[in-house]
């Protein structure tokens, strides 16, 4: 059977497949709102990484003023000067441990501060003013980012208060000093311009998920779900290549996660402010080459599903590891080492990784050279096993 | 070549242990319907997938419009066109587009499938729903649709299976009446499989009773309905409302009777031989206590003729507590042993 007869009848079969598609409302919308939903899950609910913003924090401040001084109230000041510009917490008012402890219980807040009434007359007596940071301890992640954050805030706020002490009480000038403590100056630059998010992580990795995702369930999916219904057997009756009943359906398959990984794009870029530094021709190349390395799987797992519930079981149990273990939502180098191992086996760590250099870090094609080659050996190897074995599936 | 669609020689599919289709040999003629006639898991819808090349036999041979269904699959593909149990139809899809994609699997050009499509549609009334959806259509007319999609080819051959299952009456008479239709008109050789005995009788020309994966018997219906009431052969039906088994044995042990079907609680039918066989019978049955309610003299059905030849009848029903007992028909056929 000639090899344009294959082609022409997949484009038709395709044609067929994406009419359909079309047709269902729900389908179209649902098409859009997958990504939006895992964008936004993703990209909210993981910390984004190592600070917080506004997170609402109870203050106490609890210190008596000695001869109508009150460093406290000082503190309390610069505390709220410098959170006014970062933004880091929403402060509240609160009377002390039991109130914050209520408010904590009641989750208005995620943690508290409190400076101990004898604040002022311990640092006069030249003791160190004791200050207690409450945490929420049901909430692991949150407890450790405000504890990190408000010591780092409060050792600032020290360091600048003992280097104006030192001005005032001795007179001796910053120059001066034999030692100085001097603020923080932490400045964060990334490789590429711009405050770098979450989502231009995520981003390049749930582009090659959904296109993954489109092969390896919309493909098994597709056909077995036309062999449960009967309309299988029509094409299969029909002087139609059993290829081109499978590359009709990979094309379809692979046009419709085109268009959701392009839906992603976009909204990555109009909603969640990610930037693209790469070549967009690149990133099309790529997801086109995710598509082949996926093929394989896809047809394999057809092969061995003849019923649409075993096909869904099926994909269910390959799909979840991969989500997780490919470096998609978390990077892999925060994995243990073994499941590092493990995520180096899946095809679609190096799709994500490839697409999130040349979408992030703007790489070039010699930068993913390795990743290109790792995922066209995979597409390779699959196919080769994939191939006999749906041959032989068909000939039931 | 030979006037003969399709030839079949010792065809069999296995499943594991389960053998579907047992050694069927047949022929049908060209322009001719044959019928598949059997109970459910008969191995009829087997047959077909065979013949059709959706199944591949595991022994013997069958020649479909001139080709081996397994050497030259893509051959008999093209003389085919198939109606299956299942519509094949996409439901999002309009009729036309339907059409238009099988069609085009078949690589006819775009003139003179147009043209054949609104044919078709016209032929069986439907012109007018061609650009709505299937999912829109009632039962009788997404058949419809599902039979005129299997002609786009203008097959040779078109293979029924169970073409009225779970329709309407009135959409049943329709679709019956269509496949005389194309029949007459294209002269096309049909092979359409049942298991209601009255489509069998009205439509074919040529019957296979098939029965636990074999062809029993293989005649015109006239021939079939005449071999049982031909050597005196008599089916009677008895409402017995006090009646079991000792009775239902007494009349299993009577020389004149070929069979014996107990139908429900209290009816049996007997079918016997013999000009005094009616005697004999009412004799044995009062014998034992029966209290004969009603009898009936029933005329011989296709129904019969597969009681006759295999000793129990079309049922699907496998919970229904019939006592298949024979003591050697007509044609001396013995039921094997079921091995499902």
């Amino acid at each position: 059977m000639g090899v344009r007869r294959v082609l022409r009848h997949s484009a038709w079969i395709c044609w067929k497949d994406l009419l359909e598609f079309s047709r269902s409302k729900l389908r179209l919308v649902m098409l859009i709102l997958m990504p939006l939903f895992m964008m936004m899950m993703v990209g909210f609910i993981f910390p984004t990484g190592n600070t917080i913003s506004h997170t609402p924090v109870a203050l106490a401040n609890q210190d008596v003023s000695v001869n109508s001084t009150s460093l406290g109230n000082g503190l309390v000041t610069e505390l709220e000067t410098v959170n006014n510009q970062t933004g880091m917490m929403d402060l509240r008012v609160a009377t002390g441990y039991d109130e914050i402890k209520t408010m904590i219980q009641s989750g208005k807040v995620s943690g508290g501060i409190i400076v101990p009434p004898t604040f002022t007359s311990d640092i006069l007596a030249g003791r160190q003013g004791n200050i207690t940071i409450m945490t929420d301890q049901s909430n692991p992640q949150t407890s450790a980012m405000i504890q990190s954050v408000v010591t780092k805030l409060i050792e600032q706020l020290g360091s600048q208060a003992a280097e104006r002490n030192l001005n005032q009480t001795y007179n001796i000038s910053l120059q001066d000093a034999p030692t100085v403590l001097m603020p923080y100056d932490v400045q964060v630059r990334g490789i590429v311009p711009g405050t770098p998010n979450y989502f231009e992580f995520v981003a390049p990795g749930i582009m090659s998920m959904v296109v993954m995702m489109s092969l390896m369930t919309g493909l098994p999916h597709a056909i077995s779900y036309e062999k449960d219904m009967g309309t299988l057997d029509g094409m299969l009756v029909a002087p139609t290549s059993r290829w081109a009943i499978i590359l009709g359906k990979v094309l379809a398959q692979s046009t419709r996660g085109m268009i959701q990984g392009f839906i992603i794009l976009l909204m990555a870029v109009l909603l969640f402010g990610v930037v693209i530094h790469g070549s967009i021709l690149l990133v099309i190349l790529l997801i086109l080459l995710t598509v082949f390395s996926f093929v394989g799987l896809g047809i394999l797992i057809t092969s061995f599903a003849d019923k649409e519930e075993t096909a869904t079981m099926v994909m269910m149990t390959l799909m979840f590891p991969m989500m997780f273990l490919s470096g998609v939502f978390f990077p892999i180098q925060q994995m243990p080492s073994f499941m590092q191992t493990l995520a180096n086996f899946l095809p679609l760590t190096y799709a994500a990784s490839a697409m999130r250099k040349v979408m992030v870090l703007g790489a070039g094609v010699s930068a993913i050279t390795p990743e290109v080659v790792i995922l066209g050996v995979f597409g390779i190897v699959l196919l080769t096993v994939a191939v006999p074995m749906f041959k032989r599936a068909m000939n039931r | 070549m030979s006037d003969m669609a399709i030839s079949t020689t010792n065809l069999t599919k296995r499943f594991g242990d389960f053998t579907a289709v047992n050694h069927v040999s047949f022929e049908v003629k060209k322009a001719e319907i044959f019928g598949l006639l059997g109970p459910n898991g008969a191995g009829k819808s087997t047959a077909i997938r065979m013949l059709s090349t959706l199944s591949v036999p595991t022994e013997g041979s069958a020649t479909v419009a001139g080709f081996d269904v397994q050497k030259e699959d893509g051959k008999v593909r093209e003389h085919i066109g198939l109606v299956s149990e299942k519509m094949i139809m996409y439901d999002e899809l309009t009729a036309r587009e339907n059409l238009k994609l099988f069609g085009k699997l078949y690589d006819i050009p775009n003139e003179v499938l147009n043209k054949r499509i609104d044919k078709l549609l016209m032929f069986v009334r439907m012109e007018k729903w061609a650009d709505h959806r299937i999912d829109t259509f009632s039962t009788g007319m997404k058949q419809r649709i599902n039979v005129i999609r299997a002609l786009v080819n203008q097959p040779e051959i078109l293979f029924l299976d169970e073409p009225t299952l779970g329709l309407d009456p009135q959409s049943t008479a329709e679709i019956r009446e269509l496949v005389r239709r194309i029949n007459i008109e294209n002269r096309t050789t049909m092979v359409l499989t049942t298991h209601m005995m009255s489509e069998a009788d009205m439509l074919c020309d040529k019957i296979g009773i098939m029965d636990h994966g074999k062809i029993v018997a293989l005649d015109t219906s006239a021939n079939l309905k005449r071999s049982i009431s031909g050597n005196d052969t008599t089916l009677f039906e008895f409402e017995i409302p006090n009646l079991d088994t000792s009775i239902v044995s007494s009349v299993e042990s009577l020389k004149s009777v070929s069979s014996v079907v107990r139908d429900g609680a209290t009816h049996i039918k007997v079918s016997s031989v013999g000009k005094d066989s009616f005697d004999i019978l009412v004799d044995a049955l009062r014998k034992n206590g029966a209290q004969i309610q009603t009898v009936k003299n029933l005329e011989p059905t296709l129904e019969d003729v597969f009681l006759n030849i295999t000793g129990h009848e079309v049922r699907d029903d496998a919970s229904k507590t019939s006592a298949p007992t024979r003591r050697g028909g007509p044609h001396g056929w013995r039921p094997n042993k079921r091995v499902r």
